[in-house]
């Protein structure tokens, strides 16, 4: 069932539309991305949810486990923040400096669930026993951001809202505090929504994750199928590398520089098109099997080379394994299907 | 137990972290930078020395005679009345009026922010000379407390607007999360947040108000300050008023404690890098028009009723023939005097902060917080003790410029000292060693890497210094030599006489005079210029 609905949502800033008609549904118990670029709208979206600011039009609902809803937002309802019973993990943590890991992890309870162990379950939770006594800034970062989700999670809240809560990590730090993080919300039974700009973070943390673009959900759909069939070139660029080729659809198959590839059923189905490939669906092919290109140049990258070849009079970029020379001849092919956009 | 859990927040040994000083500190002065450094000992020394010394001589029969009295009960009461009225009531109007330019809606913020920090460019005896020429009604108790509150508005609304400011609106977004009201996260979040500025800035105002002399002289309200002058001027009775002097600084030694300790820690700050969300702006809705009339209501009481009066008294003055041509020579002694001064209170403030700043030690720490004690001393204590040494021990230096230079030294010398150090924390260390492993010695090092670098600070203290003086009135009024006058004693010698509108031309300097600065460094504090 779901937990979260929001339908329509909208607001300006300034005079400035920032969202135009959201809409979202969060299922009971998943963990959803919003991923987009900066400026797409995803904070406002996380900030009204919380409901740090009104909507100017739309609903927010929320339902428990019994079935009863609870309108959080609709024209002339704005439930304030502190009865939402959202959780919200701010980016880089934002915990009170004055206060330690404890009086941090219990700010949210009442006095008789300070006592009543709830601090202490959180702690133990979020792997942070024997901190309690620490002060923010004796925390290192990953502490730091386990502190803010035990805070969030201690009064039991019905969902969390993490906004790019790693952004202040360094890159080597951030993949672990983020699937330690999730980890910790699954572990927590959470539903909770996730603001990130980074792919590879939405699809490893996210069972849904919605791409967002000028103000509304672009697309909403499990990584893997996100991936494999975006529904423009735009989300299609912000969830990953592509590789954009043009080409004449013939039923379910289309005619390209590499040859004829299958196409993904739904869509365009005959005419020009733009087709979309991921780098790693074009392979190295024995000789006489593939499409013969020319090597223009190559950029070693370690764990691949981006090899630029001619195919014809078109030029593009592929990820191989190996060292290729300039003016060395390749066979290429294509593994598995294509996306087909109306060119 | 809670007490000591706080220390650990503010651990000393997290100033010497690199950052916070260029290059962190070690190794020993030379022996140069101490010699200098100790100056402040003695200049330290004198009106506490002089106090104590009196007292001993009174023995415990003049002090039963002068001190076990209604009359000390009187002035205890009265100081205490008038410092913790004023502390009190201008923290609460300071921290509501930041609260509302920095976090509300509030129609033309820029406007209100300048118009609540103006005040700072009117004297305290200015204002309270404007008000008192309105009706006797101002000149007792509630009059004193109404005026000096509005004057220290701005000495509290600055630093917590800045610290308001430079709070990151994730705090309170988090605590509404966390099923805080408004009011509730206010307390439990933002308040012990900004505790630093405003604790610091009110015990400023209460020093201020235990050393506040010329604003209570005319305002009739017998304090310590103006018990001391009268004891000093009118009964020529020195003993009691070094009696009284002794009991004043037992009131001010511990606030001027307290601040000087408050400064030395840190402040609190975000613990994570990256910028900070602009707040956005809490709709104040119904409450707009009560809180629009209390800003004019700040307005006029703060800056309004004393520029007007003052103008209306120029005018008045003027048009009797007492123009404002006398202001020139005034004007021009005053120079005389602060620009001297200022360069005295520099030079000597400079070796203090280097000492400080780049190196360690127990004697060289000692002697740079001492001149803040100091400063918590009233200015007519130092300057009382100042002249009977003189008298005493060195006649030929009585009346002298050059003993007022030394007083100025004495009271100034904090202000120097944090606008040089503002620059000394961001010298590095290894600036002056590249220089001594390139040949030279530590002297010339100073000179020709370190102090170089130190320019901004050096003429931000000069400046700022320069213009205290110019306003000063206690300390030049006991020692300036006979027949000197400046636009500050010019001032008291007509107001004492109550010639409004021949004190006026001198009052209108005074506030043109210090309104520039006021204005630039309200600009420059809470870059009013860049928001609406």
């Amino acid at each position: 069932m779901s937990l979260l609905r929001v339908d329509g949502l909208r607001k300006s800033h300034a005079g400035q539309a920032v969202l135009h008609g959201v809409d979202l549904t969060v299922p009971s118990g998943s963990v959803v991305a919003l991923l987009g670029a900066s400026g797409c709208g995803k904070t406002t979206l996380l900030r009204l949810i919380a409901g740090f600011e009104a909507a100017d039009a739309g609903r927010i609902v929320m339902g428990d486990f019994a079935g009863d809803e609870h309108v959080l937002e609709a024209p002339g309802i704005h439930v304030p923040v502190e009865r939402r019973k959202i959780g919200y993990v701010p980016q880089e943590g934002t915990l009170f400096p004055h206060l330690t890991v404890e009086d941090n992890v219990g700010f949210g309870l009442r006095r008789s669930e300070r006592r009543g162990g709830r601090v202490t379950e959180a702690l133990q939770l979020t792997g942070l026993t024997g901190l309690e006594r620490r002060y923010p800034h004796q925390l290192s970062g990953g502490q730091q951001q386990r502190t803010a989700l035990a805070r969030a999670l201690a009064p039991g809240p019905g969902l969390i809202l993490l906004d790019e809560p790693f952004n202040a990590l360094d890159m080597a730090l951030r993949q672990a505090v983020c699937a330690d993080v999730v980890a910790l919300l699954r572990a927590a039974g959470s539903t909770a929504i996730l603001v990130t700009h980074d792919p590879q973070e939405a699809f490893a943390s996210a069972d849904l994750v919605a791409v967002m673009r000028h103000g509304t959900v672009a697309q909403c759909a499990d990584p893997a199928t996100l991936y494999r069939r975006p529904v423009d070139a735009d989300v299609a660029r912000l969830t990953g590398a592509t590789l954009f080729l043009d080409g004449v659809l013939c039923d379910d198959r289309v005619e390209t520089v590499l040859g004829m590839v299958p196409v993904e059923p739904g869509g365009v189905r005959s005419g020009a098109a733009q087709i979309l490939l991921r780098p790693e669906q074009i392979q190295l092919a024995g000789e006489g099997d593939g499409v013969a290109v020319r090597v223009v140049s190559s950029a070693f990258r370690g764990d691949h080379t981006l090899v630029t070849v001619q195919a014809g009079s078109v030029e593009f970029s592929v990820r191989l394994p190996g060292l290729e020379q300039p003016g060395q001849i390749l066979h290429l092919r294509v593994r598995g299907r294509a996306v087909a956009f109306p060119g | 137990m809670r007490w000591s859990a706080k220390r650990a927040l503010f651990d000393p040994s997290a100033l010497n972290h690199p950052k916070a000083f260029g290059g962190g500190r070690y190794g020993v002065p030379p022996l140069w930078l101490v010699l200098l450094s100790l100056i402040p000992f003695g200049l330290v020394a004198l009106p506490v020395g002089y106090v104590g010394m009196r007292t001993y001589a009174a023995g415990s029969s003049g002090i039963l005679r002068d001190l076990v009295r209604p009359y000390t009960l009187n002035l205890l009461v009265n100081t205490l009345t008038l410092s913790v009225s004023v502390t009190v009531c201008a923290g609460i109007i300071a921290t509501a009026a930041a609260w509302c330019t920095e976090r509300c809606d509030l129609p033309g913020r820029r406007w209100w922010r300048l118009a609540t920090a103006l005040p700072l460019a009117v004297p305290a005896y200015v204002s309270s000379y404007a008000w008192s020429s309105l009706g006797p009604q101002f000149q007792e108790m509630g009059g004193a407390i109404l005026i000096l509150t509005f004057y220290s508005v701005p000495l509290i609304y600055l630093p917590v607007s800045a610290a308001l400011r430079s709070l990151d609106p994730n705090f309170e977004d988090v605590a509404r999360s966390l099923g805080l009201g408004r009011w509730r996260s206010f307390g439990r979040v933002v308040l012990p947040q900004i505790a630093p500025a405003l604790s610091g800035s009110a015990l400023l105002v209460s020093a201020h108000m235990l050393a506040e002399f010329g604003a209570l002289s005319f305002l009739r309200v017998e304090t310590f300050t103006t018990a001391i002058y009268d004891q000093y001027a009118n009964e020529f009775n020195n003993d009691a008023a070094a009696l009284l002097s002794g009991v004043l600084m037992l009131i001010c030694l511990p606030v001027a404690f307290i601040e000087a300790a408050l400064r030395g820690r840190r402040r609190f700050a975000r613990i994570s890098r990256g910028s900070a969300r602009k707040p956005t702006p809490i709709a104040l809705g119904r409450l707009m028009p009560p809180v629009v009339l209390g800003f004019v209501a700040l307005a006029i009481l703060g800056f309004g009723v004393p520029l007007v009066t003052l103008c209306f008294w120029v005018w008045e003055g003027t048009s009797t023939g007492q123009g404002i041509g006398r202001v020139v020579p005034a004007l021009l002694t005053s120079l005389g005097y602060a620009l001297p001064g200022a360069v005295l209170t520099t030079l000597l403030a400079v070796p203090l902060v280097i000492a400080t700043t780049h190196f360690r030690g127990r004697l060289v720490t000692l002697s740079d917080r001492l001149p803040y004690l100091v400063h918590g001393l009233p200015g007519i204590v130092v300057a009382l003790a100042a002249v009977s040494v003189a008298i005493r021990y060195a006649p030929l230096f009585y009346q002298t410029t050059g003993l007022v230079m030394l007083v100025y030294a004495v009271l100034f010398l904090p202000l120097a000292q944090s606008a040089v150090r503002a620059s000394a924390e961001l010298v590095p260390r290894e600036l002056g060693e590249v220089a001594r492993s390139l040949g030279k010695s530590p002297f010339k090092a100073f000179l020709l890497a370190t102090l170089p670098n130190l320019a901004p600070g050096i003429g931000a203290a000069l400046a700022l210094v320069a213009l205290q003086l110019m306003r000063e009135l206690t300390a030049t009024l006991l020692l300036a030599p006979a027949g000197v006058v400046t636009l500050a004693t010019e001032f008291w010698s007509y107001t004492s006489d109550r010639a409004y509108g021949a004190a006026a031309p001198f009052a209108a300097a005074l506030v043109l005079i210090s309104g520039v600065p006021v204005y630039i460094f309200t600009i420059r504090t809470l870059r009013v210029a860049d928001e609406p």
